[in-house]
């Protein structure tokens, strides 16, 4: 199970080594006996999944092409609508919430042949960076069962390290996908905002939140993102632009490239991360790109600038959680005042509260000006940075974290320490543009690194080239 | 900005947050945290730059426009499906209205 790919699947389909049935009662039995090693899934869906596998066999008895992701097992963060199937995002608040619809990137992936077999373990609402903050207890790291898989799509990475599922799909808002991809050392992908639909992904902060696949390599990663994207007219920011051949990508040569590091991000990083970010420079150098230096000056103020526009936008869209539509209701609901208030005080965790408590803050009378207004400024500064940028390079090369995966617990208590860990990965979400991390080695304990690759609004192509060179480097 | 355990009532207040005794001590030491590294965005010059509230790159004007077509709604049932309390076609919750 742990070493299919989307090519190997379709293969043994067509040589008729099993069947769609077959292949996903195999990876249904492997992900039981595995999952508790990692409580990556909090719930398989073997129901829903045999009925797609079903329909995947059968067009192939009649001859038809199953779609670009026939019989592929995929797992879905529990941040995204699963129609009939439990959706918690990692909240006791959800426990029992059984969404009526689905997602349109779940509809899509279906459509392509996909089979969804279970939802992935989380940080609640999509809120941590080490899957930490899941009311459904953490996830161990796969690669280091000690250490965490990083968040907030810490289970989404940890399957597909694991091996209990080809690809999954994450949600990124600030670096959920590309962080944990890093420390299980898979490949992970937040493309340009816009470019997948929103619909049916449960809000965090509307003008950051993305939807994004896991893969254990970059093509697979890209067919994945092809078959999810493109305009829903369901969700009004998703974009018009061309998706175009994505899974096709990355066999291009990327002689001549240009790529710029950013000095403000190499001089915070430190030890082995810094060594093998270096190292994978190199590797660029000598795969014939031109690596040259460039400056992102406002990225000292990128911290401040995300968890200001996130927690804002997330107080807003946590609001929906009184009480009344969602599955949890405090049982002191004497009043309607203290349903709303000991609901949202007992179903939302720690983390949740604390940013609810930020968002409002920031928002509220005489804060506004200084904190909310100011940050949607400096936000455009950021944005301006890459804009500059890549009139200049092709593609910007960074970290995805200051360090590997951490231990268990050891920054648990910190708050602002863990925020200061997404310094890398925020500037790219807060400019809306396609990043990604792809695997650059592993430290002197084993501990994955991932680069980070960063392009232009909908260069996506230019992105998979990149990593596809550096991935057969 | 340091923040007074008067002020962490005032914005659970606004949250609908119910907040303990302890969470409350807790939320005065940590937003104080956050909120001093916050204030750094007072040195970065914004003069004359338009905030950004939403991602921008180069569209079409009616872009976001879709056509108006009819879609079937969810229905009542499948609406109220996950209500903690509901009947009669309706949520349910505590009597608002006193007498």
């Amino acid at each position: 199970m742990t070493e299919h790919s989307i090519d190997s699947v379709r293969d043994g389909l067509k040589r008729k080594e099993f069947s769609a049935v077959e292949f996903t009662r195999r990876a249904i039995e492997f992900a039981e006996r595995e999952n508790p090693k990692t409580n990556a899934y909090l719930m398989l869906s073997p129901e829903r999944a045999l009925a797609a596998a079903g329909r995947v066999d059968e067009k192939i008895a009649a001859g038809e092409d199953p779609g670009p992701l026939g019989g592929v097992p995929v797992a879905v963060k529990d941040v995204i609508l699963t129609k009939g199937i439990r959706t918690t995002c990692g909240s006791k608040l959800l426990a029992n919430y059984i969404p009526p619809y689905d997602a349109t990137a779940v509809e899509r992936i279906e459509a392509a042949g996909g089979v969804i077999i279970g939802k992935t373990n989380c940080d609640e609402f999509a809120m941590g960076s080490s899957n930490e903050n899941s009311a459904f207890g953490p996830v161990r790291n796969p690669v280091a069962p000690d250490r965490v898989p990083g968040g907030s799509s810490g289970g989404s990475a940890a399957v597909v390290a694991q091996g209990t599922a080809v690809v999954s799909l994450g949600s990124d808002t600030g670096g959920s996908i590309r962080q944990p991809a890093s420390f299980c050392g898979i490949v992970g992908v937040t493309p340009t905002y816009g470019r997948v639909s929103r619909y049916g992904l449960v809000a965090f902060a509307s003008s950051l939140d993305h939807i994004g696949p896991f893969a254990r390599n970059v093509k697979d990663a890209a067919t994945l993102l092809e078959v999810i994207a493109g305009r829903d007219p369901l969700d009004s920011t998703s974009a018009e632009a061309p998706v175009g051949n994505l899974a096709g990508a990355g066999t291009g040569d990327v002689r001549g490239m240009k790529l710029g590091v950013p000095v403000e991000y190499m001089k915070h990083a430190t030890g082995e991360t810094a060594e093998l970010i270096s190292q994978g420079i190199e590797s660029f150098r000598r795969l014939g790109c031109e690596v040259r230096e460039i400056s992102l000056p406002a990225t000292d103020y990128a911290i401040a600038t995300y968890y200001i526009i996130a927690t804002a936008e997330a107080s807003s869209n946590l609001a929906r959680y009184d009480g009344v539509r969602y599955t949890f209701r405090s049982a002191k609901s004497d009043t309607l005042a203290g349903m709303y208030q000991n609901t949202r005080d007992e179903g939302f965790g720690a983390e949740v509260k604390r940013r609810i408590m930020l968002g409002t803050y920031v928002l509220s009378h005489g804060y506004y000006d200084a904190y909310y207004l100011k940050a949607q400024k400096v936000r455009a500064l950021i944005a301006r940075d890459f804009t500059r940028a890549f009139g200049n390079v092709d593609a910007v090369i960074a970290p995805v974290s200051p360090f590997p995966a951490f231990r268990l617990g050891e920054k648990v208590d910190d708050p602002m320490a863990m925020y200061l860990s997404d310094i890398y990965t925020i500037t790219g979400s807060l400019a809306g543009i396609p990043c990604m991390s792809v695997p650059c080695g592993n430290t002197s304990e084993g501990l994955p690194v991932g680069m980070q690759i960063l392009c232009n609004h909908f260069d996506e192509s230019k992105m998979f080239r990149l990593a596809s060179a550096f991935e057969r480097r | 900005m340091k923040l007074t355990d008067k002020e962490v009532r005032y914005v659970a207040n606004l949250a609908n947050l119910a907040l303990t005794e302890e969470e409350v001590a807790r939320m005065v030491h940590d937003l104080g945290g956050i909120l001093e590294h916050m204030d750094r965005l007072a040195e970065i010059d914004t003069e004359g730059v338009a905030p950004m509230a939403q991602v921008l790159y180069e569209a079409g004007e009616t872009a976001t426009l879709r056509p108006d077509v009819e879609r079937a709604p969810l229905g009542n049932e499948l609406a109220l499906g996950n209500a903690p309390l509901a009947g009669q076609g309706y949520f349910k919750v505590p009597k608002v209205i006193e007498r």
